[in-house]
């Protein structure tokens, strides 16, 4: 399974929906999706990874740079995850104190409204 | 005299293999009789490993191959990766040192490495990390049937 990459706008928020394997090989496709988007000025994301089926540390070092960035513009980058295999990896790495883990993708958006 | 090993695979340093060393070392494992719920460690910790070894290799020999070898022997799936990259200076970071990273504003660039072997030293069994002046090694193993041979 290769790695495939969506988004669109919801609520003013860019919402990247991410499918498959996010390892060595493919993570760099993901971080010029993420450059992209701050480019184009989306400072608010959502990566929603309901659909990932394998996360190494070269997905988490993209995931971390995409942070980096939008909070160099005051914006966040908030995660969608439910599943206990990819869970685990930001738990080991300590990432579940970086990054707000969401269960749902309107559950993501309606807390960075509140934060607001 | 040191065992043969079960599987050996070496491939050319490039991203694009890791994911097949990935697949083998999980089929092997299976095979070994690795129990199911440890089979997404396995795949993991060889990813790491692997993806270790290809960078390592890029920058300082890129004609040379990562090698794997896999083992299945007393009750325990063993592997070892091995790379002739000269030796990385990585180190161990710990979950707190991560979070710490993330916060300063330049970052780290070791940041990714200390991520992938913070993963293997979380996901493996028993990890033991050997570095000499021609490389490093990352021997993990995990509890196993011993059916495979």
């Amino acid at each position: 399974m290769d790695l495939k990459l969506d988004h669109h706008t919801k609520d003013g928020i860019e919402v990247v929906d991410v499918e498959g394997e996010i390892d060595v090989y493919t993570a760099p496709r993901l971080r010029e999706l993420l450059i992209e988007l701050v480019n184009s000025g989306f400072y608010q994301l959502v990566v929603n990874m309901e659909k990932v089926e394998f996360l190494d540390s070269t997905g988490l070092g993209v995931l971390v740079g995409g942070l980096k960035r939008v909070r160099a513009h005051d914006g966040s980058l908030d995660l969608v995850c439910t599943q206990e295999r990819i869970l685990k990896i930001f738990r080991i790495t300590g990432l579940t104190k970086v990054f707000g883990i969401h269960d749902t993708v309107d559950e993501a958006i309606t807390a960075r409204k509140a934060e607001k | 005299m040191p065992q043969m090993a079960t599987v050996e695979v070496s491939f050319t340093p490039l991203p694009a293999h890791v994911r097949t060393a990935r697949l083998v070392a999980t089929a092997v494992a299976r095979r070994s009789g690795v129990d199911e719920a440890l089979l997404d460690e396995v795949r993991l910790a060889v990813g790491e490993a692997c993806s270790r070894a290809v960078e390592a290799h890029r920058l300082h020999c890129p004609a040379e191959p990562v090698r794997i070898a896999l083992t299945d022997s007393a009750g325990r799936f063993e592997v070892e990766v091995t790379d002739t990259g000269g030796g990385g200076g990585d180190r161990v970071v710990t979950a707190d040192g991560i979070a710490a990273a993330v916060a300063e504003p330049g970052g780290s660039p070791r940041l990714e490495h200390g991520l992938g072997l913070a993963m293997i030293a979380g996901l493996a069994d028993d990890v033991q990390i050997s570095e000499s002046p021609g490389g490093v090694s990352i021997r993990m193993s995990w509890p196993a049937a011993g059916l495979g041979r």
